[in-house]
């Protein structure tokens, strides 16, 4: 254990940032750090002094998603994790989170943008990306389902046909074709990053922040009116994956760097 | 006369300048614990309900708390040191017995938790108008007992058999949609436009004959209680007195006549 903080929180210019800082683990999501970014979330939506919020991450990834060999998703003792719970307690708050601050959400990301790292990022309102970025729908590599909102956010961003091609191929989509696909508001050089999202988020801050929350409660009505619905959905699918023995599979075969051998079971 | 109340904040609203017309507002109000219903605040509550019930300038009622909260259930505690006796001795439901008797239309304004006793004294309301971030529920099985104020056969009523166990069984709360859908709410709104929506209702309500409001709710109430021949019978009683009204007098004479009926509660 060492004494790092796991996530860091930042007020400026009436603009909140949030930055993932597990740099060492590409900040994939530890149980702790998904609790940890409810809390600075709900910490941000009361703060009246937060106006815009960025949600970027440390080192040279954005999010690898779930940490596979994190206490939550690690068998123990044989016995398989629950997924559902896991995705209920930890990922889909964060979605709704996102969806429902009414503050604008700017995703500054800043490499691979994995899992549930690529969904958390879909789901704020604008995605500024490095010229490095790929996103990639990595769940079916392991034998699971897209979660944290990615079944139906990505859909609703490109359409069904493109979307289904990126979650089974689970390829890796570099940053202009996101742009050309219409996923991400703008492509920036390493170093301007901070700089171009700073420079968006201060200038939302300014706005009518009443007006842009209200804008966005009501784009969340026309497009993710069943958002709760949708995401407990989702979870029970993923249930339903985390038994199966292609995930177990597609796990062990992770962790000892192999290629798995799926049996569509 | 307007009386000062701790727990609670109690005030009428003109229904047009000048019309000598008002609606009633009471607001729950012990923001700290958001508003658990404890004894001095039901005692409160009802007081000012009744003064209003007298008060022929008021012709419908809105209860409401605040956004956060409308009231979060009943002051835990109040009662946790109760045995079946002593609890059973205070008698502390004779209050809440007293709001079945306000004659006058209640609005219920709903946002934020409507829990337990919160959601008893909900759905004692006539109408209700929820924000978006209401929730309902009776989570009193997670502190091993009931509802005690109605919410067993209350919500059984409004949700059937199934659903009502299973909230009363599991403790869990239910969303304002997913209480739209199921008929436990009129209408959900903003949170912003909750209060003023159900003013909004009273109001409307308070332009029509006080006396035909006042037997068409006890007509409604009476299908709760009886065989269905009985409430059927209390209606066309209900209906055949109002003939004797000047209300219905004017109020057919002005259908008949094409203009708005002016209704003076006689």
């Amino acid at each position: 254990m060492s004494d790092e903080k796991i996530l860091l929180t930042e007020k400026k210019n009436g603009v909140g940032i949030i930055t993932l800082n597990r740099p060492d683990k590409l900040n994939a999501f530890s149980d702790e750090l998904t609790f940890q970014l409810q809390d600075a979330l709900k910490e941000m939506e009361k703060d009246k002094d937060v106006r815009a919020i960025i949600l970027t991450a440390a080192g040279r990834g954005f999010c690898a998603g779930q940490d596979l060999q994190s206490r939550s998703i690690a068998q123990e003792m044989g016995e398989r994790p629950s997924l559902g719970d896991s995705i209920r307690r930890r990922y889909n708050p964060i979605v709704i989170k996102l969806r429902r601050i009414e503050k604008p959400i700017i995703a500054a990301v800043n490499g691979v943008a994995a899992g549930a790292g690529a969904s958390i990022a879909f789901a704020c309102d604008y995605r500024i990306v490095t010229d490095k970025v790929n996103f990639i729908q990595s769940f079916t590599k392991v034998g699971l389902i897209p979660d944290s909102g990615a079944t139906f956010i990505l859909t609703r961003l490109v359409g069904l046909t493109k979307a289904f091609e990126l979650m089974l191929s689970a390829d890796k989509l570099s940053a202009e074709e996101a742009l050309n696909l219409g996923i991400i508001n703008k492509i920036v050089g390493e170093d301007d990053l901070m700089k171009e999202a700073m420079a968006l988020a201060e200038k939302l801050a300014m706005g009518p922040t009443k007006a842009f929350g209200l804008t966005k409660r009501a784009v969340n009505r026309a497009v993710f009116d069943d958002l709760e619905e949708l995401l407990e959905y989702e979870a029970s699918l993923q249930e339903i994956a985390g038994r199966s023995d292609d995930f177990a599979e597609g796990v062990a075969a992770f962790v000892e760097k192999r290629t798995p051998q799926y049996t569509g079971k | 006369m307007t009386m000062t109340y701790k727990n609670i904040l109690s005030a009428k609203e003109e229904v047009g300048a000048k019309s000598g017309i008002n609606i009633g507002i009471v607001t729950l109000n012990r923001p700290t614990v958001l508003n658990a219903l404890n004894h001095e605040l039901m005692e409160e509550l009802v007081t000012a309900l009744e003064e209003f019930d007298r008060d022929d300038s008021v012709r419908a009622i809105v209860l409401t708390g605040s956004d956060r909260a409308f009231a979060a259930g009943a002051d835990i505690k109040e009662m946790s040191d109760e045995t079946t006796v002593s609890i059973m001795l205070k008698d502390r439901f004779a209050t809440w017995d007293r709001i079945k008797n306000i004659k006058k239309p209640i609005i219920a304004a709903i946002s934020g938790y409507a829990l337990g006793g919160g959601c008893e004294l909900m759905m004692m309301c006539d109408i209700i108008i929820a924000s978006e971030s209401a929730q309902f529920g009776q989570p009193e099985i997670n502190i091993g007992v009931i509802p005690g104020a109605g919410g067993t056969q209350r919500m059984t009523r409004v949700l059937g058999k199934y659903k009502a166990m299973e909230l009363i069984l599991t403790g869990r709360p239910l969303l304002a949609r997913e209480a739209y859908e199921l008929g436990l709410v009129n209408k959900v709104v903003p949170v912003e436009l909750y209060l003023e929506e159900a003013k909004a209702m009273a109001k409307e309500i308070a332009g029509k004959s006080p006396i035909a409001v006042r037997l068409a709710k006890e007509a409604v109430l009476k299908s709760f209680d009886g065989p269905l021949n009985e409430g059927l019978q209390f209606e066309r009683k209900n209906f055949y007195m109002l003939f004797s009204s000047e209300d219905q007098k004017e109020g057919m004479k002005a259908f008949m006549e094409k203009r708005k009926a002016t209704f003076t509660g006689k």
